[in-house]
């Protein structure tokens, strides 16, 4: 199941750091993506963008994961190369980030199968290792400085 | 003193479209009307456009929007606050005026708020610049514009002294919208709670249609009605800082829980902690109730004391970006434009274009994705290349489109529909400075 089937996103920037809201449709599957969408899965995500320290923010009232990704956008919006300056995208790319299939109420379920492009046989397409393999990872807000993705120096 | 102050929001952006404001002007039940129309950069292209003009520098769409609302908001009582002074608000003041005597208005007070350049300041002190490990005296050679973000105080005098229209430069884009609550309700500038909850108010507003239903849409899961016709934003705000974000009845796009949380936590970093020139914001805590459909009450905002810096946006000039583009479509169109790629690669080597940093990219497959390739489905129909490069002169900037373009004659087969561009960079770093050396000032002009 990707995460774009329980929640929604939303991209901003200021200067070279990348900000990305996601927040879950229903309340209740909150403390599902608190668990599984850690900063960890997220700077492993966009490991292609060698982006420093991610952040992670959580906003309960709002079923909300705020994610702030320093030295992400190759400049910042006044001179980087990217297509996308802004990383407005970013937002819509981790929505693919895949998860444990979500047994959610008869509520829930109902209305993910009314949606176009959510058959049941779309949203098992990609359920494959990467969620297997998705690894119980430690609830800090603060930093994915273990990781060391590519050679890159996290600590800021 | 009125019980509720409602504003709306007539931009979110410098080139935001105009009906939408036009109809908050004519039919919107509102006090205020905000154009908040500067970015991080917008400031900086309006300074060079003022060093080629000295009568330019301000929002290029002052005058349409101005046409589009304001005989409407004189006729209605509406007062007008805006950035759109961009670079030069002066000389925005004095086209305010010409305009307003051309629509056959009388009796309206402008107000220029200035003070926010702050150039003299950067080069008698060598402050660090965010971000980065170098002080502002590594880009003082090319150095373009600074501006302060400075925040509500000015246009709140300038309101106390009856101005109906107020423009600005860099003032923050919450401030805008808290100065006319804070004038209203006469809310005292050091009561943090209440500044926190009008910040939420500006936040929410600031980006116009983004709370809305703009950039919000996503077919058959985040649905609104009638998106070609979105409606922009109204905040009716009570006294204690509670609101009800709405919009027009009969626009289209929505307003509701979800449109609100985007925008609240949109480009904030920590919801705990959003600095402005007028307060610490905290968003945290913040509860959105739907009490009718497209009215969504906000509480829970808050605030903290302001800090003792602004931050500035500097601009400079930084190189040179050349650019080119071509399609292919059909039958291994993504090995032929992987082809092109490699091909454009070795030419720019073998012509000596002397490049500082490149991208070769097919839009279509990897151009914006980030993250999860892997799952990418079957070949598209059609892909574009892309080739871009940082170069030290415009010469090999345009350098690099040539030998995008001339993949027509000298490269794999079917390309179609080449573009090239070639600019000079207009960059923005930031800085802290002490609040204590900005001093915004007022001044008038009557109609």
């Amino acid at each position: 199941m990707k995460l774009h089937a329980i929640a929604h996103a939303r991209a901003g920037d200021k200067g070279d750091i990348s900000d990305v809201s996601v927040i879950a449709y229903a309340d209740a599957d909150y403390e599902f993506i608190r668990t599984h969408v850690t900063a960890d899965r997220v700077k492993e995500h966009f490991a292609d963008i060698h982006c420093g320290d991610v952040q992670r923010y959580e906003v309960p009232g709002m079923a909300a994961l705020k994610f702030v990704l320093h030295d992400a956008l190759q400049g910042g919006v006044t001179r980087s190369l990217n297509l996308d300056i802004h990383g407005k995208s970013l937002s819509s790319s981790l929505l693919e980030l895949e998860l444990p299939e979500r047994r959610t109420g008869p509520e829930d379920s109902e209305r993910q199968r009314d949606r176009p492009g959510f058959s049941s046989e779309s949203r098992l397409v990609g359920v494959s290792n990467l969620a297997s393999s998705t690894r119980p990872t430690p609830q800090r807000a603060d930093s994915a400085s273990t990781l060391g993705l590519d050679g890159v120096t996290e600590d800021r | 003193m009125n019980d509720v102050v409602k504003i709306g929001s007539g931009a979110g952006f410098a080139a935001d479209r105009i009906l939408p404001a036009k109809d908050l002007a004519e039919r919107g039940d509102i006090d205020y009307l905000v154009f908040e129309c500067l970015a991080e950069r917008t400031i900086a292209l309006a300074h060079l456009e003022r060093m080629a003009d000295p009568a330019g520098g301000y929002n290029e769409w002052l005058e349409d929007r101005l046409d589009a609302a304001l005989p409407s908001c004189a006729a209605r009582n509406i007062k007008i606050i805006t950035n759109m002074g961009a670079a030069n608000p002066e000389a925005a003041g004095r086209k305010t005026a010409e305009i307003a005597a051309r629509l056959g208005l009388k009796d309206l007070k402008i107000a220029v708020v200035t003070g926010d350049d702050v150039v003299d300041a950067l080069r008698s002190h060598d402050y660090a610049l965010r971000e980065r490990d170098t002080p502002v005296s590594a880009i003082s050679a090319t150095f373009i514009s600074a501006n302060a973000y400075i925040g509500c105080e000015p246009i709140v005098e300038a309101l106390q002294a009856g101005a109906d229209i107020v423009i600005t430069g860099r003032t923050a884009d919450p401030s805008l919208y808290i100065a006319p609550l804070i004038y209203e309700f006469d809310w005292a500038v050091d009561d943090w709670e209440l500044l926190g909850k009008g910040t939420l108010v500006g936040h929410l507003l600031e980006c116009a249609a983004q709370v809305t239903g703009g950039y919000f849409i996503d077919p058959g899961l985040k649905d609104v009605p009638d998106p070609a016709h979105l409606g922009f934003p109204i905040a009716e705000v009570e006294a204690d800082g509670t609101f009800v974000v709405t919009k027009i009845p009969g626009s289209g796009g929505r307003v509701s829980i979800q449109t609100c949380r985007e925008q609240a936590l949109y480009e904030v970093h920590d919801p705990a902690r959003y600095y402005t020139p007028d307060c610490v914001a905290d968003f945290s805590q913040v509860r959105f109730e739907e009490i009718a459909p497209d009215r969504i009450r906000v509480t829970g905002a808050t605030g903290y004391p302001k800090t003792d810096t602004l931050k500035v946006s500097v601009g400079y000039r930084d190189g040179y970006i050349g650019e080119g583009q071509i399609s292919y479509c059909g039958p291994n169109a993504v090995a032929r434009g992987r082809l092109a790629l490699d091909m454009v690669e070795q030419r720019i080597k073998d012509a000596g274009i002397e490049t500082v940093e490149t991208r070769f990219e097919l839009i279509g497959v990897d151009a914006l994705l980030r993250g999860a390739r892997e799952a990418r489905a079957a070949e598209p129909a059609e892909v574009r290349i892309r080739v871009a490069a940082r170069t030290r002169s415009l010469r090999d900037a345009k350098r690099v489109g040539h030998e995008v373009e001339a993949l027509w004659l000298n490269g794999p087969a079917g390309g179609g529909g080449a573009t090239k561009t070639a600019n000079e960079v207009d960059a923005i770093a930031s800085v802290l400075i002490p609040r204590s050396i900005v001093t915004p000032t007022v001044s008038y002009l009557e109609v």
